[in-house]
């Protein structure tokens, strides 16, 4: 999964896709799942770090971004060419 | 450098709920760097907000609905010219542009300037003509048809099925879900605005709109696409949000190649979830929006008015994506006195 190459990630959180004017809010995992994607990131190496940086267990991790990238999805963040 | 002095006449000064474009079009030229203006307002109604405007606006006059014709709207125009020396005149409402484009050249005989598209490229993009129109420049339009009683409403039901777009012949539209809203929308529309009224194929998706002006040679000098961020009950933008789209410039640039659009225009168009583009409607002129542009860094009614001048003007090449508009309202103060001279030597 790619992310748009023209989405715009603000450190505060704040996400703008520049092709249909959404903008969106994100907290501190977001952002750093977010900034995973756009420098091009396996999702098997995103879950990896994430599981390094939270202690909790693996499932919960696995089911959150699996959850996390089917909404980005939805909203039309990610490259569907991809 | 020291800006020239010039003198334009404008209309769509109706800065209301559901605005022309004339107030966002004086705010750009008041904003030219090149231009010291005088704005001749031109308007059909004393309550259009713009008369009483004198800080965008230096003068108003009445002028002839479109409906009493040609020559009394020259025989006003002589007047008005008399008193202003009007360098270029931009005509604002979809509805007049007919009896303006008939008079360019009559304009340009008594030294008044104008950019408009020709008549041939103002009627085929009529609601009506867009299916051939997209046919013969390649854009997708949804299916679309005029009518002229309702009595053909009830065979929509097997050629469109529902939902399906009632629209008017300038202005207005209503998504109808059955054929009593169908039917009630139609009454509405045609009483407004006449027959016919274009009945269209409900296209799902979201709407993106773009503004532009074309240099009558097939360029496109100027061109910002927006998306509506939220709506009044009138379908109106209350606000938007410079969009970087692409594939909508490249259907705007396409489309000038074939047509060689001369003027301000805005495409209307559906993006639907596959990313696929259909246009459901073309204005003849400026949207109410573009002062969008001259925000995200486009001047086009500057940009018209070189054109209109005969100037050699480039075409601009970039835009602030992001860049947002969001309208408010604000109550005017008004003498009596000034209606009153409004309403009776219809000038003020």
């Amino acid at each position: 999964m790619k992310l748009l190459k023209n989405i715009a990630l603000s450190d505060t959180g704040f996400v703008f896709n520049p092709g249909n004017g959404d903008s969106f809010s994100v907290n501190p995992i977001g952002l750093s799942i977010l900034k995973d994607l756009q420098e091009g990131k396996s999702e098997d190496a995103i879950r990896n770090r994430v599981i390094e940086d939270y202690q909790t267990d693996k499932e919960t991790i696995e089911k959150d971004l699996y959850d996390f990238l089917k909404m980005i999805e939805q909203f039309n963040l990610t490259d569907y060419h991809e | 450098m020291s800006k020239r002095k010039i003198t334009i006449a404008v209309s769509g000064l109706n800065n209301i709920d559901s605005p022309g474009p004339g107030i966002p079009v004086i705010r750009a030229l008041k904003d030219s760097e090149l231009f010291e203006i005088r704005i001749i307002g031109l308007s059909y109604d004393t309550m259009e907000p713009g008369i009483y405007m004198h800080d965008l606006v230096d003068k108003t006059y009445q002028i002839p609905l479109p409906s009493a014709g040609q020559q009394s709207l020259i025989t006003r125009l002589t007047y008005i010219h008399q008193q202003e020396k009007i360098d270029v005149l931009i005509p604002n409402f979809d509805a007049e542009l007919f009896n303006f484009i008939k008079l360019q050249d009559t304009l340009k005989k008594m030294g008044i300037d104008t950019f408009l598209p020709a008549l041939e490229q103002f009627e085929e993009r009529q609601k009506w003509a867009l299916n051939t129109f997209g046919e013969k420049y390649g854009i997708k339009v949804p299916k679309s048809k005029q009518i002229n009683s309702t009595a053909e409403i009830h065979a929509l039901t097997h050629e469109f099925g529902y939902p399906l777009v009632v629209k008017g012949k300038f202005y207005d539209a209503t998504v109808a879900y059955s054929p009593d809203q169908a039917m009630a929308a139609f009454n509405k529309i045609s009483s407004k605005w006449g027959l016919p009224i274009i009945i269209q194929q409900f296209t799902p998706g979201i709407e993106v709109n773009l503004t532009g002006i074309g240099d009558g040679k097939g360029n496109l000098i100027g061109a910002v696409p927006m998306r509506k961020t939220y709506i009044t009950d009138k379908g109106k933008a209350w606000a938007g949000i410079a969009l970087e789209d692409e594939t909508l410039m490249n259907i705007a640039r396409n489309m000038l190649k074939g047509n060689k659009w001369r003027g301000g225009f805005e495409l209307e168009m559906i993006k639907t979830d596959k990313r696929e583009y259909y246009l459901i409607e073309i204005n003849p002129r400026f949207p109410a929006w573009v002062y969008l542009a001259v925000g995200a860094g486009q001047n086009h009614p500057e940009a018209l008015v070189r054109l209109a001048l005969g100037e050699d003007v480039k075409p601009y090449e970039s835009y602030e994506t992001g860049k947002m508009f969001i309208r408010y309202s604000y109550d005017k103060i008004v003498d009596l006195k000034e209606f009153e001279i409004i309403s009776t030597l219809g000038e003020l």
